[in-house]
């Protein structure tokens, strides 16, 4: 039963993928795009990965499809010149293709315990979770604790994108400039049927995100993933109310300070690690007891990478959306 | 389990290359943002593949589990802080498609080539 719904899942993925290259029409493929992201997250669940499943779900098909679409009606909607040498990258594609399949024979057996991806560091982060970090989620203590400088930069890479985009954006192109106020404050106010129930969702979307963020040490859940849902709550309001009313309820000030302060709140817990006498980043000396200190260490952070990603993902909206249309 | 194992690697294959073929075959910036996200997609299914373990569950530790196998908490990891920096870095390329579109009016490559020339 499994095995038919993991092979319908995945030769419906190949079909969405082959529809959004093969239409000319930009909007179908975005729409597509987000279609394509809720089935992957499935497949993600199905294969045991319940917090990259909630951030590919409330990233994915959440917010990547509104980037799309804000980025469209600043562009076009249709593909005008469709292929370029078509016959050329055929053959080049699908010689790759044939490539990476004779190579996945060589890959070890699917869920095979004895696969080398599942020797080296992995079995110790299972083993020693209980132990040092006291965490149920062991996704978290790894992400947070022992992989903390991954996740660091990975924080930083994310501030330095927001800080690109907003330049990229923020900047007056020849003709262009922000839009006017009256034009962008409408949204979806008169449709009874979307305010209603969006405003209804609002609320308990946020509270959703919140619980993703503080119960992430003990169910899927963490700071990347309560950022793209908060993220989304904003932007769906946006959506209904128009610009103004969410910017009047979270300023783009209030935005950048929650992205500064992420970031230096991730690397003043690194640092404070440091000034109590121990290594960048080691939060077992924050507390008495070394466990103690891990948790903290670990809702610090997150705390901080939460701030950081729904501060980036909704200046990016909020760059987006204030662009003329050219 | 066998089959449904090759599957993935297979549907892997396709998606990469689908993203690929967009990439290189399309002529519209959009379009291509939209095949690197794909190609990025497919990335992540192969890193979640690999950590799956048969019979296995997600990683989070409970009590009273007798003998719990776990699949493999690292992939997860890469992959969930991946997908957060791939929808940053595509709002960037996004970004520059508009900045392009606003100062070339088009987003058609060959046209953009032709201004350029110009």
């Amino acid at each position: 039963m499994t095995v038919l719904f993991g092979i319908f899942l995945l030769t419906l993925l190949v079909i969405t993928a082959v529809a959004i290259v093969r239409t000319r029409n930009l909007f179908v493929a975005v729409m597509l795009l987000g279609i394509f992201s809720l089935l992957i997250a499935i497949n993600f669940f199905v294969l045991d990965a319940a917090d990259v499943a909630l951030t590919e779900a409330a990233v994915g098909a959440g917010i990547s499809t509104v980037l799309f679409l804000g980025a469209l009606a600043l562009t076009t909607e249709r593909e005008r010149l469709g292929t370029q040498y078509r016959w050329l990258s055929l053959i080049i594609v699908t010689s790759a293709t044939l490539v990476v399949l004779y190579a996945t024979f060589d890959k070890p057996r699917f869920g095979d315990p004895e696969a080398p991806v599942h020797q080296h560091v992995a079995p110790w982060y299972l083993e020693k979770t209980p132990e040092y970090i006291d965490v149920p989620n062991v996704v978290t203590a790894v992400l947070a604790s022992f992989r903390g400088y991954d996740t660091l930069g990975e924080v930083f890479v994310v501030f330095t994108a927001g800080i690109g985009v907003m330049f990229l954006l923020s900047a007056h192109g020849s003709g262009a400039g922000r839009r006017e106020q009256e034009a962008s404050g409408i949204g979806l106010r008169e449709h009874l049927i979307p305010r209603v129930v969006g405003r209804l969702l609002v609320p308990f979307i946020l509270l959703f995100g919140l619980y993703v963020q503080f119960h992430g040490d003990f169910g899927p859940g963490g700071g990347f993933q309560a950022g793209a849902l908060i993220a989304a709550a904003f932007i769906l309001y946006a959506l209904i109310e128009g610009e103004d009313r969410t910017l009047a309820a979270l300023p783009q000030s209030g935005l950048n300070a929650l992205m500064v302060c992420g970031a230096l709140l991730y690397g003043g817990v690194g640092l404070a690690g440091i000034v109590l006498g121990s290594n960048f980043l080691d939060y077992s000396v924050l507390a008495a007891d070394p466990v103690a200190g891990q948790h903290l260490g670990i809702i610090l952070i997150e705390a901080g990478v939460g701030m950081t990603v729904t501060g980036v993902l909704l200046s990016i909206f909020h760059a987006f959306a204030a662009r003329d249309r050219a | 389990m066998e089959l449904l194992g090759l599957y993935h690697y297979w549907v892997f294959a396709v998606l990469l290359m689908i993203g690929f073929y967009a990439v290189v075959a399309k002529v519209n910036l959009v379009k291509k943002l939209i095949g690197v996200s794909l190609f990025q997609s497919a990335v992540f299914l192969l890193y979640i593949t690999m950590s799956k373990v048969t019979g296995g569950t997600a990683p989070i530790l409970q009590d009273g589990m007798v003998d719990p196998v776990f699949s493999n908490p690292l992939p997860q990891v890469l992959i969930l802080t991946a997908i957060v920096v791939g929808i940053s870095t595509t709002a960037l390329g996004l970004g520059i498609v508009v900045r392009i579109k606003e100062e070339y009016g088009t987003i058609e490559e060959h046209e953009i080539q032709a201004t350029d020339r110009r």
